[in-house]
Order: structure tokens, then C-alpha cells, then sequence
């Protein structure tokens, strides 16, 4: 149990903008007729998405709207952490997770730093008033230890170098990049995943129709190729050009500018980690040879000459099949986020 | 190891189309209609028949827990409450489903609340997981557009799906309490009897399941209950989210057969301990509720519910927590105290009183500024917590401090030895109040 209190300063009212009111009328509608102080949370939560705190004078309101005693929605925000009683830093409010899992991996470096950029004390401002930070009990991201917490995003495999830069963008308003931080795929191991490698038809109900199957499998990762290459492990990756775990700063170029490239070849590229023209472009003799095989091509690559397409388009130049493609308009691309 | 067909989290790593297309292509929503027109008691018996035993720490059976859903309805709606507030340090599976593999949550919650005459399921993630709640709500959304939900939805059954959040409490994790919490109150565990089944959400029957329980049950329908039997060993089957975190080469989410031994689950997937074998120290196999083992006993120790409790740890929520020699074992323990000391909510005395009592205790043997009579009397203590308080808080908080003094009682002892062998300056060693 932590202590907390209502800060002794309080503002003088409190309305939801109109936007937060009309979404308050919803959520309350989610729970069944006589049970709305079940949106107690989401209310208060958006009212300090909306605020950066939650005040006296939220409590009161929210209360009202909900028909409670003001004590329950005081003791509300007073028992769950999350509800800051506090003002926090106008550009960021810093989450350290200190639990065992982020500690064994250097959580307590990572305080080191907030300490050294923001303030001594946790709950406390800085002294232009735009951080704050505190430490907070296991947040959930423990593969990706050590990790904090900004509003609603993540910033995971933190090192105090890293942090201290990410503090750094934040003050000046750089953007910055929420997720892993050293370049992982989410949860997947460095280095890439270790399972969900093979080409899997999905499961289907028993006795469901046959026709129902669809008619395109699923593109998947496959990482080691095909059978008849999975028999010479050696051979297999001999030649399989080095390939990104992502993007370059989230954004890939679109590879079917090149001729030749539709977008399940894309999909297959991106698999592989080519997500730029760059790296196509560098492609020697073996890895076109390679690509050419895993995508049973046939010598495709080379007749249609992908490398120096893939060179003009790298500096920004057009061939004459991208100038065609680029009008015609772009299909959208089924990536998750 | 486990084939990469028998995996039910086929985009945990978010590489794929999380939408439902990308999850239509991957089978899931596949055959839904079918499994709902065989009726809730042949669902219920293929539950059963899988073995499948809940995901979110005990390992209850989760098909014997829909059936003690009330056949028929008083008058009174039955509710499935899915328990997304994954808030155990060393757990972030349930993290992974909702943002990668959302679909699957969902229509195991149609299958669920089928299977226990639910026509309404509320979701309550942690407060903590806002991407992860948007993530999930975009994937009910989709489904309600494709009819697959809703109101005379394509399956026959109306059925109703509710994110809920939190606001960052541990305890809202323990079924009672995350039904107070979802009333809108302080999340403090009610007393049992009477069970959720009975009078739950709103005093209406209700049944909560964790995450991934929910998540792989239409999988099992699918590919039948013998396949997901067949995975393991007797009694401890299936697939299961791994999440090794902690000092290995590279900590990572994985999907592995239940019963993986421990060695090859580091050496498969995570490159190994840190330094090599020699340098593993000690392992939590289960969340930071449950007992640490020294590497000799874990080193190919069978990863599953009944070995683990067998050698008086547990398979928890399978967070494995690995600790190479360079940890100070009582400082972590220490740090887990603290955190006890933090999420109790503050109902039950011995909980709300022991677990900082526990914390400030281990603190000071971190330090070595203790009498080795005081190690029995944390044991002590920590006995006089554990099942003396309405839920199992009080529990999880003296497991991992008896795990230490079971284990590690000769650091703590040498630890107080070098202490007083050379004191602060301030003073002698003196025995302190334990306030």
C-alpha cells in the first residue's frame, strides 16, 4: 500500500472538453443501466489524459456524472497508481520500471540518469518544469528489460546512453521512436525470431467445407528456404543476402517501383530484411543467385536486370517502369503496425 | 521442440497483418458457426478433454471451471470476464497476444461465453497497456463490422465484447478484486464463498480466465482436443508462452511446448545464460510469486505445473527470471518484497503489515545489518502471512522470501558474518526493531 494524497494545490473547476464529454456518454453506456460507476477508471483516466492530473475539483465532477459519494471516486484515485495526484512534467512524465526483472538488467542505471537530468526526487519537476519522473512496479515489457513508460508508449532495451538521448529528443522536440531500442522485432529474440520460421497452412475445423480453404496460402516468413535447399543447410545460407531487422527509420521504399517486384515478392523481400532500394542495388553475383533460387525465378533477376533499376531508383532517379507505376494508384499495404 | 504447426500464436512476434484479414488468412475465425451449432456442453467437454489448465498462474482446469457455470439462467445474465491485467513482474505474454494476435482473444471470447450462456464479455487490461487496449479494441471493432460479433451476428449467439481498463494495481489481477475494480471500486479481493460462478460481476454468475486461456481455446476446437492432449506431458499439456527475461544472452516471448526442460529453453531460444552455465546463480521459473531455485536444480528440470510444485516452486505464469552470478540474490528478493509491500491493498492485516515488515527486514540484510536469529524470524513471519489473509497476495509475498532462505540462507549468513566483521563506524551491530 503507498500513501498518497491530494496536492495542496488545487485548480478552481473542471469540465471535460467536448470531445471527452461526448466519449464519457459512451463509455458509460458500455456497462449494463444502474452499474455507470463502473466507468469510474476510464473516466478519470481520461480526464488526466486530458489535464496531466487528476484534481479535486475531476473528483467532484466525475462523481456528479456517475451519481457516486465523492469519497468513492476520491478513494478510487487515491488506491490506483496510475492516477497522478500531482502536476508532472508538461513534455514528458518518465515511468522507470524498477521491479526485479528490469533491475537484474539496470534499472537502477536508468534511475541514475532521471535523477541526474530531471530531479533528485521522483513525483518532483525539473527545474524548467517540463519532466517528471517516479518509479513504478513491473510494467509488463520484462523481455524487453529495462524499460520506461511515456503517457502511452513504451520505450524498451533502454541503456543509460540511450535514455539519456531519448530525454534529450524530448526536450527539443525531436521525434522519437517508441518500442525497442535497440532495433528488435518486439519480443523476438535480438538477432530474430527462433520459431514461426517455417511456411505453416493454417488449422481448419474439422468438417468445415474444403472449399472454404483459401485459395492463396498465407505469406509467411521463411527464413531457410525451401526443401530441396533445407537438405544442404550449409549451401542454404550461402549467398542469403544480410538483411535489416526493420526498416530504416520505419519507412521502406516501395520495391515494386522495380519491374518485377508485385507485392507478394515485396512481402517476400521484407521477410528477408530488403526493405530499400540500397540494398538491392548492392546485391553481388551470389546473392542475386541466392534471391534467384529462393524465389524460384529462374534467372528472372538478372534478365530484367533488378540491381541497376534498383541503382537509379536508390538515388532518387526513375526508370521507365516506375514512371509508369508510380501513377497508377498505390495499393495499400495489409502490414500490421 | 515444438513444430512450428503446432504453434497457436502465429504472429506473436507482430510480423504479419495483426487486422483481421492478415488473421482470417492465419485460420482463426475458421469454423466458428460450427463449434457454436454443437451446442456449450460439447464445447465444455472438449475443454475438458484437452487437458487445458488455466494460463494465469494456478492452473486450475479450465474446462471444469466454464461447467460450474449455471446450466440454466435465474433471470440473471452470466458474464466471461477475461483477466488482462498481466501485471506479475517477469510476465509480458498476454502483452503480445493482444497487439499482435488480438483475433484470437476474441473469438475465444465468443466461444467462451457461448460455452457458459454469456451473451456479454468485458476485457480488463492493465491500465499500463494503452497500445495494447487500442490494439485490441481495433480487432473488436473489425469483428463487429464483419458481423462476427454484435447483435444477430453471422454465428447465431449475440454476444457483446467490452475493453475495460485499470489503473495500475497488481492486485486487480486476483479475480475478486478485478470484479470490484470493474464495479468501479477499489480493487480489495471479496471473501470466497461465495465463487464468481455464482455471484460475481454485478452478483450475477461470472467466470474469468486468463488471456491466453480464452485465446487458445478455438484453436483447440479446431484442430481437436487430442492434438493440444498430445502436446507435453500427462496432466501438464499443451503450448505455452514463455517469457524469459533476466540475465540470459537474449531474453525473448516464446511459444513452447509445455514441459520444455529448462537448459533447452535457454539454449534454444535465448542463447544461453549469460556467461555461460557455470555462471547461472538462480532461476525464478514462474513470476516473481513463486519460490527461486538454484541452478543445480533447475538445469534440466522439466518446465510444467506439477514438477515445479513437486520441488516447491511453481510454473506461475511461466516468467522465467534468470539470475547469473552476478546478482546479489537478497537485493532482488528484496526489490520483490517491495514491490508485495506496494500492490497490497491494504485489507487483510498480516498481508498489509507483513509485506513491509518482510521489506524493510530484507533491506537490512542486503546490507548484512542483521542477527542470523532474525532469519528465522522473517521465516516465521513470512508462515504467519501466508493463508492468513482473504486472497493469495499474502502468498505470493512470503513464497519468494522462503525460496531465499531455503536456498540462500547461507549468503544471507555470510553476507551478516562480513558485516560484522567489519561494522559502520557508526556502531556495533545491534538487534533493531523490525520497524
Amino acid at each position: 500500500m503507498s500513501v498518497r494524497r491530494l496536492h495542496h494545490e488545487q485548480p478552481s473547476g473542471f469540465v471535460f472538453s467536448r470531445d471527452n464529454a461526448a466519449w464519457a456518454k459512451k463509455t458509460i453506456a458500455k456497462y449494463p443501466k444502474g452499474r455507470q460507476a463502473s466507468a469510474v477508471i476510464p473516466l478519470l483516466w481520461r480526464g488526466q489524459e486530458q489535464e496531466g492530473w487528476v484534481s479535486e475539483p475531476m473528483i467532484r465532477t466525475i462523481a456528479d456524472m456517475l451519481s457516486m459519494p465523492y469519497i468513492r471516486v476520491l478513494e478510487v484515485a487515491t488506491f490506483y497508481t496510475m492516477f497522478q495526484l500531482q502536476p508532472v512534467g508538461k513534455k514528458a512524465h518518465i515511468q522507470v520500471c524498477g521491479t526485479t526483472p528490469c533491475m537484474l538488467r539496470g534499472a537502477e542505471d536508468l534511475k541514475a540518469v532521471c535523477q541526474r537530468k530531471i530531479h533528485h526526487d521522483p513525483h518532483h519537476l525539473s527545474a524548467d518544469g517540463d519532466f517528471s519522473w517516479e518509479e513504478v512496479e513491473c510494467l509488463g515489457a520484462c523481455v524487453n528489460a529495462p524499460m520506461i513508460q511515456i503517457v502511452k508508449d513504451t520505450y524498451e532495451d533502454l541503456t543509460p546512453e540511450t535514455l539519456e538521448k531519448l530525454i534529450d529528443d524530448l526536450a527539443a522536440g525531436n521525434p522519437v521512436t517508441p518500442g525497442p531500442q535497440n532495433g528488435r522485432q518486439y519480443s523476438a529474440p535480438v538477432g530474430g525470431p527462433t520459431t514461426l520460421l517455417e511456411k505453416v497452412k493454417p488449422a481448419k475445423a474439422p468438417r468445415a467445407k474444403a472449399a472454404a480453404t483459401p485459395k492463396k496460402a498465407p505469406v509467411k516468413v521463411v527464413a531457410t528456404g525451401k526443401p530441396s535447399a533445407r537438405q544442404e543447410p550449409a549451401d542454404a545460407e550461402k549467398g542469403k543476402p544480410t538483411g535489416l531487422v526493420e526498416a530504416r527509420g520505419g519507412k521502406a521504399d516501395d520495391l515494386k517501383l522495380i519491374s518485377g517486384v508485385g507485392p507478394k515478392i515485396e512481402g517476400i523481400l521484407n521477410e528477408l530484411g530488403i526493405f530499400h532500394f540500397d540494398q538491392v542495388a548492392g546485391w553481388r553475383k551470389a546473392e542475386r543467385e541466392w534471391v534467384d533460387n529462393y524465389l524460384k525465378f529462374k534467372g528472372r533477376i538478372e534478365r530484367e536486370d533488378w540491381v541497376s533499376q534498383a541503382k537509379t531508383l536508390a538515388k532518387g532517379g526513375e526508370t521507365e517502369f516506375s514512371k509508369r507505376a508510380s501513377k497508377a494508384p498505390a495499393k495499400p499495404r495489409g502490414k500490421g503496425k | 521442440m515444438l513444430a512450428d504447426k503446432d504453434r497457436i500464436f502465429t504472429n506473436l512476434y507482430g510480423l504479419h497483418d495483426v487486422g483481421l484479414k492478415g488473421a482470417m488468412s492465419r485460420g482463426q475465425w475458421n469454423g466458428t458457426k460450427g463449434f457454436i451449432d454443437k451446442g456449450r456442453d460439447w464445447i465444455v467437454e472438449q475443454i475438458k478433454a484437452s487437458g487445458l489448465r488455466g494460463r494465469g498462474g494456478a492452473g486450475f482446469p479450465t474446462g471444469l471451471k466454464w461447467s460450474f457455470m449455471p446450466k440454466q439462467s435465474d433471470g440473471r445474465p452470466h458474464y466471461l470476464v477475461v483477466n488482462a491485467d498481466e501485471s506479475e513482474p517477469g510476465t509480458c505474454k498476454d502483452r503480445e497476444i493482444m497487439r499482435h494476435d488480438p483475433h484470437t482473444l476474441v473469438e475465444g471470447c465468443l466461444i467462451a461465453g457461448f460455452a457458459m450462456g454469456a451473451h456479454a464479455a468485458y476485457i480488463y487490461v492493465r491500465g499500463e497497456f494503452i497500445r495494447e487496449r487500442e490494439a485490441l479494441q481495433r480487432a473488436i471493432d473489425e469483428a463487429y463490422d464483419a458481423k462476427l460479433l454484435g447483435k444477430n451476428n453471422i454465428h447465431g449467439w449475440d454476444f457483446d465484447v467490452y475493453v475495460h481498463h485499470g489503473a495500475g494495481a497488481y492486485i486487480c489481477g486476483e479475480e475478486t478484486a478485478l470484479l470490484e475494480s470493474l464495479e468501479g471500486k477499489k480493487g480489495q479481493p471479496r471473501l470466497k464463498p461465495p465463487f464468481p460462478a455464482n455471484v460475481g460481476l454485478y452478483g450475477c454468475p461470472t467466470t474469468v480466465n486468463n488471456v491466453e486461456s480464452i485465446a487458445v481455446a478455438p484453436e483447440i476446437l479446431r484442430r481437436g482436443a487430442a492434438w493440444f492432449a498430445g502436446i507435453g506431458r500427462p496432466n501438464n499439456v499443451g503450448t505455452k508462452l514463455f517469457c524469459i527475461s533476466g540475465h540470459v544472452e537474449r531474453p525473448c516471448t516464446v511459444e513452447e511446448a509445455m514441459g520444455i526442460p529448462f537448459r533447452e529453453l535457454i539454449e534454444k531460444h535465448c542463447g544461453g545464460v549469460r556467461g555461460g552455465w557455470d555462471n547461472l546463480l538462480a532461476v525464478i521459473p514462474g513470476g516473481s510469486s513463486v519460490p527461486c531455485l538454484p541452478a543445480d536444480m533447475c538445469r534440466d528440470l522439466p518446465m510444467d505445473f506439477d514438477t515445479l510444485r513437486n520441488v516447491k516452486s511453481g510454473l506461475g505464469t511461466a516468467a522465467v527470471i534468470v539470475m547469473d552470478k552476478s546478482t546479489d540474490i537478497i537485493r532482488a528478493i528484496a526489490r520483490l518484497a517491495y514491490f508485495y509491500k506496494h500492490e497490497s491493498c491494504g485489507q487483510c492485516t498480516p498481508c498489509r503489515e507483513g509485506t513491509g515488515w518482510m521489506w524493510r527486514v530484507l533491506t537490512r540484510m542486503a546490507e548484512g545489518r542483521a542477527q542470523k536469529s532474525e532469519i528465522d524470524m522473517l521465516l516465521n513471519v513470512s508462515y504467519q502471512i501466508e493463508g492468513h489473509t482473504i486472497c493469495a497476495l499474502g502468498d505470493a509475498a512470503a513464497w519468494p522470501v522462503q525460496g531465499l532462505i531455503r536456498h540462500f540462507r547461507h549468503v544471507i549468513e555470510d553476507r551478516i558474518d562480513s558485516y560484522s566483521a567489519n561494522p559502520d563506524p557508526e556502531g556495533a551491530v545491534t538487534m533493531q526493531a523490525a520497524e
